[in-house]
């Protein structure tokens, strides 16, 4: 403590290690990749190991000469099965979002007015299906809807139906799929905006003549919108890329963009194509994304 | 406060009917002797045998705890530097870069975060001859990048709640700013990277779609064998894995929640 | 050193005390500064918190800013601590320029107003924690904690965690913890603020026991004029980034610059009046209610003739239903419009002839229960003449 002291070098070598670290990591491992994806998107699908033309030409003997084309995405809106999967997509995402909500409000609602320690108990059964594995609860589902799962057993032995439904391989098992799997997600954030809701304010609103229904659209919808929009961020955006859940659930003429990517790569082993229709699903996703963090945004302020 | 109505009960139990029962059938089905789910077979746990005895499966275990250790334990050294360089460091070229670089892959369908990590190592492996066989390596690399960001969100959200004087308190009083930091801020974090380690594990073990992309012909992790296993219809051993899965989760949630009870005893409110 | 400004400051001043000033060094034109801040400032953005100030500091003072929240007064600490950098202006402490050195190379501790006590830390841990960064060794630190843990009453508490003590323990603990490294200057960012009042009060008087052993320079922000008076040897009044006025506290309470500065110690009345006369840092005032002319000490500039406004504190004035002596008082006129009791003292609400309501604060010396002035008694309110401030803003 004498004299004058500059910060030493190990000072700003601590904080370069922190920034620098987790920075060029992202850049290598997240924003690098992307920069290939696109670029592939612009290239040839040729029969070679990588299956596509190089974007940069090094062996023209006149310099570099720069390989693009676009006709991965003339193809993309050429082809049916592409406008089909993305608009297929968006729709089964729309539903399933619309029915989280439908489910996971009066779960959340009923939750909040739940006085504790219920209250956490309910909670933690809704954050406990996080914990366990996602595939693992997908098969129970299938097991559950299957020509010889317990639902047509049920339904056969009851005599509803004399025939095993088809329930399995359909839209609907997607949509229930869904629903299943990211309600938690609805009602966690559904939760939040309806547990700062004070009781008192229901109270003075019922004190002020209003009835019941009138209290619930008039003060308690209105303050759960912030959840109501991140809860449906939360599924829609998920939902929208899917693949295991078409993939296990779906039908033959359930398309979502997911399942086709992941079919154009593996199956078809166009990469520039899948590439093409990965870039495509981004567009897609940014307004929602952006949404989204906008919310996000708003509400910390 | 007035309790909810039957009606919204109702719902809630309808809501836990659907979240639940699936689970429940296929763990009392892990039990049935017989191969079809139609016909109880009697109680058995011949379908616990037969998961022990299937190296494809424990193999395919092994290598998925391997990951999800090795991708977890590095996650949270990343995310908690993130974190830190978000709300710890002050200003810095770049700053919105690193939001945008550590916000976007939580909201990247895995389809695109897989297929792009496989042309990259594709692409390294042409420049650079690196990473060579695609497997363990470069899902554990993938598994890293996007768990990551998690633990970065998880730790930023507890920094975001501490009194940032503590750590100005102790640089005041000659602590430098690496000894801050693991005096200061890692301590008072480390519930925080514990979460986010189990964050990162989960979603490790968890991950099919990633693995699928960045794994070579060689390895294949958990996921991506109960996949090709339950594509084909039931499949006795996965419903006892299943069983298995569900009990480990079900005793660790307990156990922390127990530990998280002793901790709130432990500090009585200050007066 | 070799910055201009120390060997400017440095050629004709000293730094042992003068016996003569022992109390006031402030007063000494021979004494070194210890703290000197120069041209100080700090932007945000488009925002000045702190705007170019000029301030000395002096060895073993207890210095006290003031001000509302939003004034500047915690970024100036902040800026003495080396946690904000200045936009502009220097700092020097102890004759070095410590502008540019981080907190941790500051001869300066502070006292946080959240207390920033280390919640996973012992109360001995955290005393210890500046000496351990010294990397002194064990048994010293040992023997210094001891000590401190006994001027602050904290021994029997050493091996409690924070979430164990009460609010006054943890701000006992933070202030062991910044003395503990002896250092040039003690920061306090509002020390009392947390706590209750009578522990405020108890507490006050410890800080200033503390402060005179160990003889260390104190410089204390708050935003309350009670602790500021009762703390300081000198108070900075701090508005909209800049001082107001600097002064010991019964400078700033009986001769504020602004109505500002006396507005914020307490209540003041305004009379109008007009200037009748201006010669060499006295100024003569005719009271617009009353025929006498008050002659007070003032170092504005006022033309004679111009408006201007009289401050006089509601204790100095004097009610009565006579007219009392002319000799050395002003007097005017009013009508009670309302009264309240307090027990020790009374405060009437007087209109005066203008419309304006005077505040008079009276002490009741004699005991009775009855109150000797009513509702709509017509009085007479008169105060020594030499109590009259002039005020401009």
């Amino acid at each position: 403590m004498n004299g004058i002291v500059h910060p030493g070098r190990g000072d700003r070598l601590w904080r370069g290690i922190i920034i620098g670290t987790p920075y060029v990591w992202l850049l290598l491992f997240f924003l690098a990749p992307f920069a290939i994806v696109l670029k592939i998107s612009f290239a040839d699908p040729i029969v070679a190991q990588p299956p596509f033309t190089p974007f940069f030409d090094w062996s023209a003997s006149a310099g570099q000469r720069i390989l693009a084309t676009l006709d991965n995405y003339r193809f993309l809106l050429e082809d049916n099965l592409y406008l089909v999967s993305y608009l297929n997509s968006i729709k089964i995402a729309l539903v399933s979002t619309a029915l989280c909500l439908l489910l996971g409000f009066p779960m959340a609602y009923a939750i909040a007015r739940t006085p504790q320690p219920w209250r956490n108990l309910l909670l933690l059964l809704v954050i406990l299906p996080f914990w366990t594995s996602f595939l693992l609860r997908i098969y129970a589902l299938m097991v559950m809807m299957g020509q010889h799962g317990l639902v047509n057993d049920l339904l056969l032995s009851l005599g509803v139906i004399d025939q095993p439904l088809a329930m399995l391989y359909t839209n609907g098992a997607v949509y229930l799929g869904i629903v299943y799997s990211y309600l938690p997600f609805m009602i966690l954030p559904l939760y939040a905006s309806l547990e700062k809701l004070d009781h008192d304010v229901h109270e003075a609103a019922a004190d002020l003549g209003a009835k019941p229904t009138q209290v619930f659209f008039d003060i308690t919808l209105p303050m759960a919108v912030p959840g109501i929009i991140a809860g449906s961020l939360l599924v829609f955006i998920p939902a929208l890329g899917e693949y295991v859940i078409p993939a296990l659930l779906g039908g033959l003429d359930t398309l979502m963009i997911g399942h086709t990517l992941y079919d154009e790569f593996f199956v078809n082993r166009d990469w520039p194509l899948a590439c093409a229709v990965a870039i495509l699903l981004l567009l897609i996703l940014i307004l929602p994304i952006v949404l989204f963090q906008h919310f996000q945004q708003e509400a910390d302020a | 406060m007035n309790r909810p109505s039957t009606f919204l009960y109702s719902v809630l139990c309808f809501g836990f009917a659907v979240l639940y029962i699936p689970v429940f059938v296929l763990m009392a089905y892990s039990f049935n002797d017989s191969r079809l789910p139609t016909v109880w077979g009697g109680f058995s746990t011949r379908w616990y045998s037969a998961l022990l005895e299937n190296e494809q499966i424990l193999q395919a275990a092994l290598l998925s705890l391997e990951i999800a250790l090795v991708s977890a334990t590095f996650a949270t050294i990343l995310g908690t530097m993130a974190g830190l360089a978000l709300s710890r460091v002050g200003r810095f070229r770049g700053r919105s870069v690193l939001t945008g670089m550590i916000a976007a892959p939580l909201v990247m369908p895995d389809v695109i975060t897989g297929l792009s990590l496989l042309l990259l190592f594709v692409s390294l492996q042409e420049l650079l001859g690196w990473p060579g066989n695609r497997g363990a390596n470069t899902i554990t690399l993938a598994h890293i990048t996007f768990s990551m960001a998690y633990v970065a969100v998880i730790v930023q959200a507890r920094l975001a709640n501490m009194d940032q004087s503590l750590e100005e308190a102790a640089m005041d009083l000659g602590g430098r700013p690496f000894a801050v930091t693991r005096d200061i801020t890692l301590p008072l974090i480390a519930p925080a990277m514990a979460s986010g380690w189990l964050l990162a594990f989960t979603l490790s073990l968890d991950d099919l779609v990633i693995a699928s992309f960045t794994s070579g012909a060689g390895a294949s992790t958990l996921p991506m064998v109960i996949f090709s296993k339950v594509k084909l219809g039931v499949t006795p051993e996965i419903n006892a894995l299943t069983t298995l899965v569900i009990a480990a989760v079900t005793i660790g949630v307990l156990i922390s929640g127990w530990f998280m009870l002793r901790q709130l005893r432990a500090q009585p409110a200050p007066p | 050193m070799t910055t201009p400004g120390n060997t400017l400051n440095t050629l004709n001043t000293t730094d042992t005390p003068n016996p003569e000033f022992i109390n006031t060094p402030w007063r000494d034109p021979q004494q070194r500064p210890f703290i000197e801040i120069e041209g100080l400032s700090k932007r945000f953005g488009d925002f000045i918190a702190v705007d170019a100030v000029n301030l000395k500091i002096y060895r073993r003072e207890l210095f006290t800013i003031l001000g509302g929240s939003g004034c500047g007064k915690t970024t100036l600490l902040r800026m003495l601590a080396g946690f904000e950098k200045p936009s502009a202006g220097r700092i020097r402490i102890d004759g070095v320029d410590v502008t540019d050195l981080p907190p941790y190379l500051r001869p300066v501790n502070m006292m946080f107003q959240s207390y920033a006590v280390f919640p996973h830390m012992t109360v001995y841990q955290n005393i210890a924690y500046g000496l351990k960064k010294e990397k002194l060794p064990r048994a010293e630190i040992k023997e210094r904690v001891g000590r401190m843990l006994e001027l602050v009453q904290l021994t029997a508490l050493s091996k409690r965690k924070p979430n164990q003590l009460s609010g006054g323990q943890r701000q006992r603990v933070a202030l062991a913890r910044a003395l503990i490294k002896q250092p040039k200057v003690l920061l306090l960012d509002e020390p009392l603020a947390a706590l209750d009042k009578k522990l405020r009060e108890q507490t006050q008087f410890e800080l200033m026991n503390i402060q005179d052993k160990l003889g260390i320079t104190f410089v204390v922000v708050t935003h309350d004029q009670e602790e500021a008076m009762t703390l300081a040897s000198r108070i900075a009044v701090m508005d909209a980034g800049d001082f107001v006025q600097i002064g010991t506290p019964s400078e700033v309470y009986e001769f504020p610059r602004n109505h500002f500065v006396a507005s914020f110690f307490g209540s003041i009345n305004l009379f109008d009046a007009t200037v009748t006369s201006v010669d060499a840092g006295e100024l003569c005032v005719l009271l617009d209610d009353s025929d006498t002319e008050i002659c007070t000490r003032y170092e504005g500039e006022l033309a004679v003739g111009s408006a201007c406004k009289i401050g006089v504190r509601p204790e100095k004035l004097l009610i009565s239903t006579e007219r009392p002596a002319e000799q050395g008082n002003t007097i005017t006129r009013g009508v009670v419009e309302d009264l309240a009791y307090k027990g020790n003292r009374s405060i009437y609400r007087v209109r005066a002839q203008n419309g304006r309501i005077i505040m008079v604060s009276a002490q009741n010396k004699q005991r009775s229960a009855h109150l000797p002035l009513e509702w709509d008694d017509e009085v007479y309110l008169s105060w020594p003449s030499d109590c009259s401030v002039v005020l401009t803003a």
